[in-house]
């Protein structure tokens, strides 16, 4: 696939080098993977909306309700006691997978909507108390910038925010290419600018986004950084330092692990300046009937029995993902990417949104064939067993911006090949013959 | 193959030639519905005389379904009574959310018992109803503005 003609001088890093996996011993992992769909194998390009599960996590969390189920942070019971320090392991292993300086900093929600509303809701709160941090208040005249190309989750929650404080919403465009408009940086992030919260890789574009000259006017005019990591932490390697965000977002179902799990990551500093969001048990120091007050993060923002068995899958799937190496995940998505945007332009009619070549870009593509309606699209490729997501993807104003009402959508994941690109070519070719 | 159920002739014709598409005047009540899991929308006008339909007129976007079913909507409910119409839109309606269990009368429903295996694709029943659902709305709404300009 690669061009292993071309001579590389010695010296220089080889084709060779690069950390790769057995797909095929990896796809038996998957028991998914075996089934049938409508008469055929199941060719599975939906990973961006969930990703499957393999063996290793549901036997972890089995293992877990067999053996360890018990509430965790309240128990003197030894089952108590290992059900707390396998909630807590997760947790660890959640820190070192993304760089985190600190455990404390990994504080699991229900899915990535609610890590993002926990940090907006903490701007809302800040706001209301005149005590409250100055970096987290915001009020008329205050700015908060996001993107066109952000999921509905990291819009919402700041329409929400600004309507109730009388900050402005401002966002970057979207290029023709699929990139983010950075031509108005300076202007956009200035010194009225609280946060900015971006995504990372594009839940429908797939473009990877470049934080760095970003990142430099955030701190040059003293805002804070989010970044919406949802598509990008189940794909390539992590390290928060690098990025030098002040959060992250992620959900654990798109990188092998169940639902009903995800990650806020904060620097410490900071989730210790930041108000409880929800209340309940185990976020409290002490609770008397005039008052309360509250434990220091994670537990401040973890009220409420905690997701403890889909904690302990998400520990089972970082394990089983460095295991394999992001490196190598990275690599392998690279060239499955790189070969589905020769592929798809084959088939007469398809123009593809976002950007066309496989760099600055992950496994997700979408696409519109002959103006044919993605809902159509979908359910002729379903009858061919192949899955992929049509609509609006959570993303209208993306849409809106490449003039369609909505995109039909395959994204890669660790246990795709080539031959399931060719299965998805071969039936948009049977789309055509239906619609055409 | 089981897609061709849904995918009748008759359902890819009225999509490719839809009958009565585009707003038209007169009307007494104008509504938009849209599917919000995938976007589609649909504008519609009716237009009542004598307590008949007299025109039912639409535009919109959206799949083959939601589209072919405005039209055959469109040619079916043309002259009915309201009363007949509203009975018709029950028959159309419990037949898409039948999950295949209620055997469609063809006199009632004409071109639209090809619809009959879109009650199969759980995913695909609200793309059938979008226009229907519509039309309820605006007929409803057309009747109320007549009460209300006539009191």
């Amino acid at each position: 696939m690669t061009a292993t003609q071309i001579v590389i001088p010695s010296g220089m890093p080889q084709y060779a080098d690069v950390a790769r996996f057995d797909v095929e011993k990896v796809r038996a992992d998957f028991p998914i993977l075996d089934r049938e769909v409508n008469g055929h194998r199941v060719v599975y390009l939906d990973s961006a909306n969930t990703s499957q599960k393999p063996r290793q996590v549901l036997d972890a969390m089995r293992e877990h309700f067999e053996l360890h189920n018990a509430n965790v942070a309240r128990s003197v019971h030894t089952l108590g006691t290992e059900a707390t320090a396998a909630y807590e392991s997760a947790r660890e292993k959640v820190a070192r997978f993304i760089g985190a300086a600190s455990p404390d900093e990994v504080i699991f929600t229900k899915n990535a909507s609610e890590a993002l509303n926990l940090v907006a809701y903490s701007f809302l709160n800040a706001s209301l108390d005149k005590s409250g941090d100055p970096r987290l208040r915001v009020g008329p005249g205050d700015e908060i910038v996001i993107s066109e190309m952000e999921h509905h989750s990291n819009i919402v929650p700041w329409q929400l925010l600004c309507e109730r404080t009388g900050a402005t919403l401002r966002w970057f465009g979207i290029t023709e290419q699929g990139r983010l408009d950075e031509s108005n940086v300076n202007e956009l992030i200035n010194e009225r600018t609280k946060i900015v919260s971006l995504v990372l890789v594009s839940n429908i574009l797939g473009t990877v986004n470049a934080t760095s000259r970003i990142r430099d006017r955030i701190r040059e005019v003293g805002a804070l950084f989010m970044l919406d990591a949802s598509q990008a932490v189940p794909h390539r390697a992590m390290d928060v330092v690098d990025y030098d965000a002040d959060f992250i977002a992620f959900t654990g179902h798109k990188m092998l692990a169940p639902t009903g799990i995800g990650v806020l990551w904060g620097r410490r500093e900071l989730l210790a300046a930041m108000p409880p969001f929800l209340g309940g048990g185990s976020m409290i120091e002490t609770v008397t009937m005039a008052g309360s007050t509250f434990a220091g993060p994670p537990a401040r923002f973890e009220a409420g029995t905690p997701p403890i068995a889909e904690a302990v899958g998400l520990g089972a799937a970082v394990d089983y993902l460095t295991g394999i190496g992001m490196e190598a995940v990275a690599w392998h998505e690279k060239e499955l990417t790189t070969y589905a945007l020769e592929a798809l332009p084959t088939v007469p009619g398809l123009r593809i949104f976002g950007p066309l070549v496989p760099v600055g870009r992950g496994g997700t593509i979408s696409f519109d064939l002959d103006g044919i309606h993605p809902h159509d699209v979908g359910q002729v490729l379903d009858a061919e067993g192949v899955q992929v997501r049509v609509g609006h993807h959570c993303a209208r104003p993306t849409c809106a911006r490449f003039g369609v009402a909505a995109m039909t959508r395959m994204s890669l994941y660790l246990y795709n090949t080539t031959e399931e690109i060719d299965a998805l070519v071969r039936a948009l070719g049977k789309v055509r013959g239906v619609f055409a | 193959m089981q897609l061709e159920s849904l995918y009748q002739d008759i359902i890819l014709d009225h999509y490719k030639k839809p009958r009565g598409r585009g707003l038209r005047e007169p009307y007494e009540a104008q509504v938009r519905h849209v599917n919000p899991t995938c976007g589609d929308e649909v504008d519609l006008r009716v237009h009542l005389v004598d307590g008949a339909v007299a025109d039912v007129s639409y535009e919109g976007m959206g799949c083959s379904i939601s589209q072919a079913a405005a039209s055959v909507l469109h040619e079916l409910m043309l002259g009915k009574t309201v009363e007949q119409a509203m009975s018709t839109v029950d028959a159309f309606t419990e037949m898409i959310g039948s999950r295949g269990q209620v055997e469609p009368d063809e006199a009632v429903l004409e071109d639209g018992v090809a619809f009959a295996g879109v009650a199969k694709y759980p995913a695909r029943v609200k793309c059938a109803l979008l226009s229907w659902m519509a039309f309820k709305d605006a007929t409803v709404k057309a009747l109320a503005a007549r009460e209300v300009s006539a009191s």
